[in-house]
């Protein structure tokens, strides 16, 4: 599979962010979980729009909070959150959950409902432009099969249209969540750990999906990855995050294999006494992780 | 995920589970309570096998025999049956209708307002316990009060039976699809709420799918609850059944009470079947 060139307005660099009405930015943001540690703390980040950043950085460093908090899903402990050029906490809360329909946040392992038919699971993901009338209706009859079956045919998944959610793979139940997303009309996505479940080749067939469904529709995509390569190869903008404090933000060609250790040093020292020496060796292990 | 193996940190301090000490105290206050409760309710199973005690049971229970198979009596049986039933299911039918939207408002798992925050909101909160405890009165008068209360309302008959399963009905089955509700992963639910589906778009399309099998085997089993319980209040006037069961049993006719028990049995076994069928359907 070929990896697709991004256009140049996805590479752009943020000069003329700061101007976009739609735009999304996180400033001085800090979460805390009761009890604990904050699990972001100071984030100050901007997003343009139709731009593509993958996020990476070790289990624990608040990619998911960092999603959710521009998700509006997390109300910051502290800071400013803009979400596609809004203040979701100063809305009243309906107009709040309006904007939510505008936005789309795929958890890591999809929650479908075990005995949900898959055609119903995809649609789900259109619901909330329908009225609840036309969502009950489309319950006892599907009111667009066909969305679903070109949606999940993205993902190779089409031939279990009609079946349970309980009857798929753990990669086919990943892949129904994103063909959730392919249905919905959102311009802000927020991907979390998309493609975990999915083998090399699938998994960055789907990401290349969701990067050209994201140019086509102009919309924001943000994505936490495990797979450094895969954020290497298929995202222009790296964010790196460290114990919930941005490491580096970076175009791709200046995150260098210094920083990613760096990123991830902690783990590298946990997992081996003794750092392996040569660059090559070290790459191996940071794309395992 | 990660391939690579971790060195073992430092141990804990402790490895004693630390819920131990709460379980065994709460097992020991369940024991201390159970002993002085049965103590009071006088629950002794000596006097229940002394002499006298099993003699009268005998001669009541010899009087069942032979059961009464008269062809008029069959059909009063019948139609008393059918009554019964009818009872039952009407007021089934109300107490789903009473619960349905009860059950809707005090959940939690689908506030919207509680989504992003730890608390809802106020007003929200304060409609939620009020529908618990709204639910807690009706189910706390059982139906047979209920029914002396409207057999003086509406006089005797089976409309009294129909509002007494409905109310008290009402209230434990709004407890219960809570309860059922509530159990379902929330993540399903929240999946569908933040990416700005409705409160119904996400009971419809994230709680539905996992529970309703549930509920609606509930509900059957609450519907044959609700053919007995109209046997019941057949005793105070509210018509069906137990209205001729209360007769047959004051003239010491054991004959008929056997035959109306039989009935009653199948009534039961029916209402069995179609909840087993039902749960199929849906599995």
């Amino acid at each position: 599979m070929h990896v697709s060139a991004l256009p140049a307005s996805v590479t752009d660099s943020a000069s003329d962010t700061l101007t976009d009405p739609m735009l999304s930015s996180l400033d001085g943001v800090r979460v805390s979980y009761a009890g604990s540690v904050a699990a972001l703390d100071e984030v100050s980040l901007l997003f343009a729009r139709g731009e593509q950043v993958a996020i990476i950085g070790p289990s624990g460093a608040g990619k998911t909070t960092l999603l959710h908090t521009l998700g509006c899903a997390i109300r910051p402990t502290a800071g400013r959150v803009r979400v596609l050029g809004r203040d979701p906490w100063a809305m009243p809360y309906k107009a709040l959950h309006r904007l939510r329909s505008e936005l789309f946040i795929a958890p890591q392992s999809p929650p479908l409902p075990p005995r949900q038919r898959v055609v119903n699971a995809v649609l789900a993901g259109r619901v909330p432009q329908w009225t609840t009338w036309n969502a009950l209706k489309s319950l006892l009859h599907p009111l667009d099969a066909g969305a679903a079956h070109h949606a999940l045919a993205h993902f190779r998944v089409e031939d279990k249209l009609f079946l349970r959610c309980d009857r798929l793979s753990g990669g086919e139940r990943q892949r129904v969540g994103l063909a959730r997303l392919l249905v919905s009309k959102a311009r802000l996505l927020l991907l979390d750990e998309p493609v975990s479940a999915l083998d090399p080749v699938l998994a960055k067939g789907a990401l290349e999906t969701l990067q050209q469904e994201a140019f086509a529709r102009g919309a924001t995509l943000v994505v936490g990855l495990h797979a450094v390569d895969l954020a290497l190869a298929r995202f222009a903008r790296l964010i790196g995050l460290r114990s919930g404090r941005v490491a580096f933000d970076l175009p791709r060609a200046k995150v260098t294999d210094a920083l990613l250790a760096q990123l991830y040093g902690a783990e590298l020292g946990v997992a081996f006494q003794e750092p392996p020496s040569t660059d090559d060796a070290r790459l191996k292990v940071i794309r395992c992780l | 995920m990660s391939t690579v193996v971790r060195s073992v940190g430092p141990a804990p301090a402790s490895l004693r589970d630390p819920s131990g000490p709460a379980r065994i105290a709460w097992t020991i206050a369940a024991i201390l309570i159970l002993i002085p409760a049965a103590w009071l309710a006088e629950f002794n199973p000596a006097t229940l096998m002394g002499e006298a005690s099993l003699r009268a049971t005998g001669q009541f229970l010899a009087t069942f025999f032979p059961p009464a198979l008269g062809l008029d009596f069959l059909e009063l049986v019948a139609r008393a049956a059918w009554k019964t039933v009818a009872i039952a299911t009407v007021g089934t039918t109300l107490a789903v209708l009473i619960a349905i939207p009860f059950a809707l408002i005090a959940n939690r798992q689908l506030s919207v307002s509680a989504l992003a925050e730890e608390r809802m909101c106020f007003s929200c909160a304060a409609v939620r316990t009020g529908v618990r405890w709204l639910l807690i009165a009706l189910r706390t008068v059982p139906e047979i009060v209920w029914a002396l209360l409207f057999v003086r309302a509406v006089g005797l008959g089976d409309a009294a039976g129909v509002i007494a399963i409905a109310l008290t009905y009402g209230g434990m089955l709004g407890k219960v699809y809570m309860e059922i509700l509530e159990s379902n992963d929330a993540r399903t639910t929240r999946a569908l709420l933040v990416n700005g589906a409705s409160r119904m778009q996400a009971l419809l399309y994230g709680t539905l799918p996992v529970c309703l099998p549930e509920l609606v085997s509930y509900t059957v089993y609450r519907w044959e609850c609700a053919i007995r319980a109209s046997v019941i209040m057949g005793f105070v006037g509210a018509g069906g059944l137990g209205m001729q069961m209360e007769l047959s049993l004051k003239m010491f006719a054991g004959g008929e009470v056997l035959t109306m028990l039989a009935v009653f049995v199948a009534l039961v076994w029916f209402a069995d079947l179609v909840s087993a069928a039902l749960r199929r359907w849906l599995g």
